[in-house]
């Protein structure tokens, strides 16, 4: 439950009783948010004591009669603006001339409430301004230190992580209580199965782990001049059994004149994830070809399938953290949805690019930009 | 009143889950029809009108399973659909059914943990059948 203060500047005595009377008890509840909302209201006769509270109590909400007998509630209108302070003012106002509604509204009034009005009118007035107020909190939140990211990436990851858990102990228990009857052999595809979730599952811990050295950007980075074609060759080095076994074949063009200041196990974090996204998104029979070339500042390494490709609206996702494009063609394989997580932050910290250009069924570039000591063009 | 030869639909994104959920189905004497995503599920329930349904919560999106449970509900008003989620463990966002507020928007009939005995599982679908058919 969060408070409001709501001000109420009203030369009228029984105006603000009225107000405080009608929203002592009210609130306002957002089940889907888990957030409701109750007023605190202050009470003020004139401008120039409202601004005194104005400025002591930081209201949230302010309910402002224009007549008054000092300064005008317009005039009040102002101050606030010109202070730039973070005020919701609704008008109260008896006899609202089109001039003053004009002006009102230009210095920055929210909301009119006509005088005299019911308290179902000021009931609803308010709850919409609470609206306004509650999605303003919100954004403003969101933007502190991206908190609520790091809070929806903590939420992913045990999901992430104990959906193999359960499901190991989903075949355990099946094992345990002899579901499949005493013949051994009836479980070999329980453990078949638990034994390519503990797989994914490490995967996962280890591409972790290079996630929070590409997010920091820190640590112990060893930058030195690089040839890309020896990077790209260990790589593809390590890849070689998978796709031999994947039946694809893996060429790399380019030449050693490609040099590059960088760190050498980050490049190595690229090259391993695209090549081997490409060898495991890719057709029996298929190829990826790597080339890396230098254009004007930049480096420039274009990995190339022939695989399964992807549709448009998958390619706006696949950076994001923990997304794996799920299809029919898919299913069987396995991943942490980091790698390119990964590698787009990694590719950021050396202020570079990477694009994606791809088609279903015909395969997938990946063009990855890297500066070679200015920002590319 | 049987509740035998009844067919469950079961709609998870996690084929293991969904192998483990159709062979316990299936050992009480259910029939089973598998999907593996919101879409694969509407695409099933335009052809077959199954009897019961148990779904995930989270699948292609955060929230695919209440969007399921909408439009199965829209086209098989009578079809009882329990929710398996493991949301409440993972997350700690709690969603109570029987809270008045979130039966409004929330269209399932039962929300049960992913991790619910084999015994619970029966009687909860049992119930639900037993109610429509009564």
């Amino acid at each position: 439950m969060s408070t409001l203060k709501i001000l109420v500047i009203d030369d009228e005595p029984g105006i603000r009783s009225g107000i405080s009377r009608i929203l002592r008890n009210f609130r306002v509840d957002y089940p889907f948010m888990e957030e409701a909302f109750d007023f605190e209201v202050h009470e003020a006769s004139t401008g120039e004591a409202g601004i005194e509270l104005i400025e002591k109590d930081k209201p949230d909400i302010l309910l402002l009669d224009n007549k008054l007998p000092g300064i005008q509630g317009i005039e009040v209108l102002e101050y606030i603006r010109k202070k730039q302070m973070n005020i919701i003012v609704v008008m109260i106002t008896s006899y609202a001339s089109l001039e003053l509604a004009v002006k009102a509204t230009s210095d920055g009034a929210y909301d009119f409430i006509p005088k005299p009005f019911t308290p179902q009118e000021l009931k609803s007035s308010i709850e919409n301004i609470t609206k306004r107020v509650f999605l303003k909190k919100m954004t403003n939140k969101l933007q502190e230190t991206g908190k609520q990211i790091r809070f929806q990436f903590l939420s992913v990851l045990s999901h992430e992580l104990k959906a193999p858990l359960n499901s190991i102990e989903g075949y355990l228990q099946m094992i345990k209580e002899r579901q499949a009857g005493p013949q051994l052999e009836s479980y070999d595809y329980m453990v078949d199965r638990m034994l390519e979730r503990i797989k994914g599952m490490r995967t996962l811990i280890l591409d972790l782990l290079d996630l929070t050295k590409a997010a920091s950007g820190k640590g112990k980075r060893d930058i030195r001049e690089l040839n890309l074609v020896d990077i790209a060759n260990t790589a593809i080095d390590t890849m070689r059994p998978y796709s031999i076994q994947k039946d694809v074949k893996l060429n790399l063009h380019g030449n050693d004149t490609v040099k590059i200041m960088a760190d050498s196990e980050e490049m190595e974090i690229i090259f391993n994830n695209l090549i081997s996204n490409a060898i495991k998104y890719n057709k029996e029979g298929g190829t990826v070809d790597c080339t890396i070339s230098e254009n004007g500042n930049c480096v420039e390494i274009l990995v190339e399938d022939s695989g399964i490709g992807m549709n448009p609206e998958d390619i706006t996702r696949i950076f994001d953290d923990f997304v794996r494009i799920k299809t029919e063609k898919t299913r069987n394989i396995t991943g942490s949805g980091l790698g390119l997580a990964i590698v787009k932050k990694l590719i950021d910290t050396y202020m570079g690019k990477i694009e994606v250009t791809s088609q279903p069924d015909k395969g997938s570039k990946f063009k990855v930009k890297l500066p070679i000591d200015k920002p590319c063009s | 009143m049987s509740t035998k030869n009844k067919l469950i639909l079961i709609v998870d994104d996690d084929q293991d889950y969904l192998y483990q959920m159709k062979t316990r189905v299936e050992s009480f004497g259910f029939q089973t029809l598998l999907a593996e995503s919101q879409k694969e599920a509407e695409e099933l329930i335009e052809k077959t009108k199954p009897d019961l349904a148990i779904v995930d919560l989270m699948m292609e999106n955060e929230d695919s399973g209440f969007i399921l449970c909408y439009k199965m509900k829209k086209k098989y008003p009578e079809v009882p659909i329990i929710i398996a989620t493991g949301v409440a463990a993972e997350t700690g966002i709690s969603f109570d059914i029987n809270d008045e507020n979130n039966r409004k928007w929330i269209k399932a009939d039962r929300f049960l943990e992913k991790g619910i005995r084999k015994e619970k599982l029966k009687e909860e679908i049992d119930k639900l059948l037993i109610k429509i058919n009564s």
